[in-house]
């Protein structure tokens, strides 16, 4: 076991050593060690059309050690040097783990968690690799997938463990950290990703999945790695069409769609792996809150930059035109509406009327 | 050289009205008629008048002197009668205005007590150019008894004239000439023995004597409340040590305390601002002090100038014109004021349309008030500024050095400028950080022609303006309408041959808009002085810091970098060395600004003054807000921002 999972990590291990080596290399000639890094936000992304998603334009910062630089310079050589004592040892750290672990270093220890979530993302997008590949995993879970769904996974001592999510009571299968190792079997049309837990419990009390023949799943805000993954994994491997409902506002479409569909500025090395680019998206648009007559509530201030940044900033805006419609029909409602708005026309008409309609109308789609 | 006294305003023409009658015997008589039916009983309206008084001596068994006699025994009863509207009148107009002579209780007449003797003392030597040498002793007897002795060096007073110095009212050398001097009107130090006579009923003992060759006089003096008249109670020659100088020994009702506004804080910062003085000090507790002089140069002697015509009033200039020798009004004009010439004159006179060759005794009271309206309307050159004696910078940041152990000074002297027709320098010091605190307002210590303001520092121009100034602007923190807030003294001096105190105890300094506009300029300097040193400190401090960070962190990239390559302690160790080399060498020598207790040699600890902050402001400090100050405030702040912005841009 120990074997193989080093062999698994043997692409990271090699780059750590090579990477240290430079380090010193340049020390030794008495010159300033410089680390580059890929810059991590949208303005370094553009949006692939062929690919389906964001790419990284390759844009770097240089980290060149100096009087100013030495905190954070000595927090990710430490960090590194970790990272390859994980990998050596077979073991893993949460992201949290690995913030207490630098309690140890004392005065370049960290002051929050927030500045080594930032040191771990550095060497991360350093490395081109995955966090995940250097032992550290994340704190959060993926989320909640109940439907026509069959998950083969194998437990610690190999055995393999097939998971019915169609029998799974009143609760759900919970995606795991690394989505990797698992293996699926279905015959469901296509999976439909819901925003919010409230939603998905509606849609599962009355077995939608079971009416509409789909795979739910939850992801309770901006979904995870192991999230998007896991869809990716299920649409690319099954050939499934995945389908998302959200609220009708912008952290809704530009923070949880944008990001299943096409990935994230901060990680974008990574979004090749970590996006669904075959993401459809069926509501709540701002066309729909005009024609099922939605109660609304005002747009809040940072609503109404967040579309205004949208539209200028967001590659993935820029590249759709009926996501900018989208947009600036919101800006000219000046309204935003929930999913569970829904419920003014009876609580199960997202499950007798909206849902299905939308499903039958691909017109009414977002890109 | 002495004489007696004209007065310029209201205040001062009541005073003389109400203490001339002795000298102008002939005058009052219309005058008194009335008022004897004010006053029908004299008698017992004395008594009550005073309830401390009681143990006054009966200020009918003085032993008069033969000249003073005469006049009372020819009197007639009209003349007899009006001996009680008089006697009245010298006690009761201190009574009535003591508070604007300083006596307003018994631990402000101790400080004024002090502060008059000393101004005489300062002044007497610097008129007679000998480094003053000041010992100020003050005995408690009991019971908010005091007796204070105050003895100088300088060039003591001619026989004659000691009497009328100390015993008479509004006598002296300094009021009729405009001449930067402590004192003004000459009521200070005479006031000090009516109110030693008044609380305790015994003399003012005086000794002076004038040179090594002359003999010491010893005097013992009281004023006769009657006529403002000295009387002289005993009158010898005494061996003095002393080659020449003035001993005052008073008896008085007084109380003592320590403070903020105490006599012991006055001394000290005296000694500051004249550190070509001597002081020593010797305390009702029995402690001695001794402020040792720090400069052996006497400041320049400042001239006398003749009025400028834009400072007279018209019950100056009818005096004036009444009292001159000069021939016609154009000559009077030009020689007894300054800076008029003959082209002025005929301008004024033109103006004024009275002819140039006009009596100026014969002159009317309208025609002197055409001259003043014309004087307003021509432009006259503004009077000369050498008559001005400044601290000047050096002295002034010694004297800060000496009170308060900072680790920054920096001292600002405005050219001299011009309110009303007198000439004034404003000087202004600052003190910042060291062993100051550091969240209670600023200190600000006034000063005016050498002389500590501790009282009314709300009512004070001076205050107001370092409020008004923002100090935000440069770095410090000040809640609106308050004084900035930090480790910082403000000292702030104005040398002038007039300083217009907003009243005759010479607490604050009134506003002036000139004034005020050169204080605020002198601010605005020490300020952009002191921001330039914070950004510097701050600037240092963040490279002490980053320096710390080298230190602090090269150990760990050494370390990570031996975790994962193995390298081992020795080529770990050339590493830090090696990253030490390449960071270091990139930065410069780092300026030394930390706050070095011992590096400032002039403090000294015993000369310092205790800083609270908030003692320095008195109760009448705090004044409401109103809507209007507000928008006031605003429109100044603005209109003094752009002055500021018209200062930097001719400064750099």
């Amino acid at each position: 076991m120990r074997k193989n999972k080093v062999e698994i990590m043997n692409d990271v291990h090699p780059k750590i050593k090579q990477f240290a080596e430079s380090i010193k290399s340049k020390i030794l000639s008495s010159k300033a060690p410089v680390i580059e890094i890929p810059i991590r936000s949208l303005n370094n992304v553009e949006f692939n059309k062929q690919k389906g998603h964001f790419t990284i334009k390759g844009r770097m910062k240089k980290r060149v050690l100096a009087a100013s630089t030495s905190r954070s310079f000595a927090q990710t050589m430490r960090m590194l040097s970790l990272a390859k004592q994980l990998i050596e040892s077979d073991d893993i750290a949460t992201k949290r783990d690995a913030y207490y672990t630098a309690y140890n270093w004392l005065e370049a220890g960290f002051k929050s968690q927030q500045e080594s979530d930032e040191i771990m993302d550095d060497i991360e997008a350093m490395l081109f690799t995955l966090r995940e590949k250097l032992g550290f995993i994340p704190d959060e879970k993926g989320g909640d997938v109940v439907g026509k769904l069959v998950v083969i996974d194998e437990d610690e001592d190999k055995n393999i463990v097939k998971v019915d999510c169609s029998k799974m009571g009143t609760g759900a299968f919970s995606v795991p950290n690394s989505v990797e190792k698992l293996k699926f079997e279905t015959k469901a049309k296509f999976v439909l990703a819901v925003e919010t837990s409230g939603m998905f419990q509606r849609l599962v009390k009355h077995k939608f999945w079971d009416t509409a023949q789909c795979i739910l799943i939850s992801l309770s805000g901006v979904p995870t790695r192991a999230a998007r993954r896991f869809v990716r994994r299920l649409s690319d491997e099954m050939s499934l069409p995945v389908y998302v409902f959200t609220d009708g506002d912008p952290y809704g479409w530009l923070n949880i769609y944008r990001t299943l569909k096409v990935g994230s500025g901060n990680a974008a090395h990574l979004n090749e792996f970590f996006c669904a680019p075959r993401s459809q998206y069926i509501g709540v648009t701002a066309q729909d809150i005009i024609d099922f007559d939605l109660p609304t509530h005002p747009l809040k201030e940072v609503d109404i930059k967040r579309l205004q940044d949208g539209l200028k900033n967001d590659p993935f805006v820029h590249a759709h035109k009926d996501w900018q419609q989208n947009l600036k029909l919101l800006l000219k409602l000046k309204k935003r509406a929930e999913q569970q708005a829904l419920a003014k026309h009876g609580l199960n008409y997202v499950i007798t009327d909206y849902l299905p309609k939308k499903l039958a109308d691909h017109k009414t789609w977002l890109s | 050289m002495q004489e007696d006294i004209a007065v310029d305003s209201a205040l001062k023409k009541e005073l003389q009205s109400k203490l001339s009658f002795a000298q102008k015997a002939e005058k009052p008589q219309e005058q008194a008629q009335p008022r004897q039916q004010e006053q029908k009983s004299p008698e017992p309206r004395e008594s009550s008048s005073r309830e401390t008084m009681q143990e006054q001596k009966p200020e009918e068994n003085p032993k008069p002197k033969p000249r003073q006699r005469k006049s009372l025994v020819e009197g007639t009863a009209a003349e007899r009668l009006s001996k009680g509207q008089r006697d009245i009148s010298v006690a009761e107009f201190f009574e009535k205005n003591r508070h604007l002579l300083g006596f307003d209780n018994k631990r402000k007449a101790l400080l004024t007590t002090i502060k008059e003797a000393m101004d005489n003392a300062l002044d007497a030597c610097e008129e007679a150019e000998v480094l003053p040498e000041v010992y100020i002793e003050i005995i408690s007897m009991g019971q908010d008894r005091f007796r204070i002795i105050i003895e100088d060096n300088g060039p003591g007073i001619v026989k004659k004239n000691i009497p009328f110095v100390f015993a008479k009212l509004l006598y002296g050398s300094k009021f009729h000439s405009l001449r930067q001097n402590r004192g003004q009107q000459g009521i200070g130090i005479s006031a000090v023995v009516l109110y030693a006579q008044l609380t305790s009923g015994r003399p003012t003992r005086i000794t002076s004597k004038i040179g090594e060759n002359h003999s010491a006089h010893y005097y013992e003096l009281r004023i006769n409340t009657l006529k403002n008249q000295p009387e002289i109670i005993k009158d010898e020659i005494r061996e003095w040590e002393k080659p020449h100088g003035t001993r005052i020994e008073l008896d008085l009702e007084a109380s003592y305390y320590k403070g903020a506004q105490s006599v012991d804080e006055y001394i000290k910062q005296t000694a500051i601002v004249n550190p070509h003085a001597t002081i020593i000090y010797v305390t009702p507790d029995g402690e001695q002090k001794i402020y040792a002089r720090a400069s052996e140069a006497l400041p320049r002697q400042p001239k006398s100038i003749k009025p400028h015509p834009y400072g007279v009033e018209l019950g100056i200039l009818m005096k004036m014109l009444a009292s001159t020798t000069q021939k016609t009004v154009s000559r009077f004009l030009c020689s007894d004021f300054s800076r008029v010439t003959s082209k002025t004159a005929n301008e004024i006179l033109k103006k004024a349309s009275i002819e140039p060759n006009s009596k100026p005794k014969k002159l009317t009271r309208d025609e002197a008030e055409r001259i003043i309206d014309a004087i307003r309307s021509v432009k006259i050159m503004a009077p000369p500024s050498d008559c001005i004696s400044p601290i000047k910078e050096d002295l002034i940041e010694k004297g800060l050095k000496k009170e308060i152990n900072a680790e920054f000074y920096t001292v600002v002297s405005r050219p001299p400028s011009v309110y009303r027709g007198y000439p004034f320098i404003i000087e202004a010091g600052l003190a910042y950080g060291g062993n100051m605190p550091k969240d209670t307002s600023a200190s600000v210590l006034r000063f005016a022609n050498r002389i500590p303001l501790l009282y009314q520092a709300g009512s004070c121009s001076f205050t107001k303006t370092v409020i008004a100034t923002d100090w935000r602007n440069y770095g410090l923190s000040q809640p609106r309408g308050s004084l900035p807030v930090g480790p910082l003294l403000v000292l702030i001096h104005i040398a002038s041959v007039w300083v217009p105190y907003t009243s005759e105890a010479k607490e604050a300094i009134a506003s002036y808009p000139e004034i005020i506009k050169e204080v605020k300029l002198a601010m605005q300097e020490l300020g952009r002085k002191l921001s330039r040193y914070l950004s510097k400190k701050k600037s240092v401090q963040d490279e002490i810091k980053k320096r710390g960070y080298i230190e602090k962190y090269i150990p760990h990239i050494a370390l990570a970098i031996d975790e994962m390559l193995d390298i081992g302690e020795p080529v770990r160790i050339q590493i830090e060395e090696r990253l030490k080399d390449i960071l270091e060498k990139k930065r410069g020598k780092i300026e030394k600004i930390d706050f070095d207790e011992d590096a400032n040699k002039e403090y000294d600890e015993e000369f310092a003054v205790k800083r609270t902050g908030a003692g320095i402001l008195d109760d009448d400090y705090l004044e409401e807000e109103t809507p209007e100050k507000e928008a006031n405030k605003k429109e100044n702040n603005e209109k003094q921002e752009a002055d500021e912005k018209k200062q930097g841009g001719n400064n750099e």
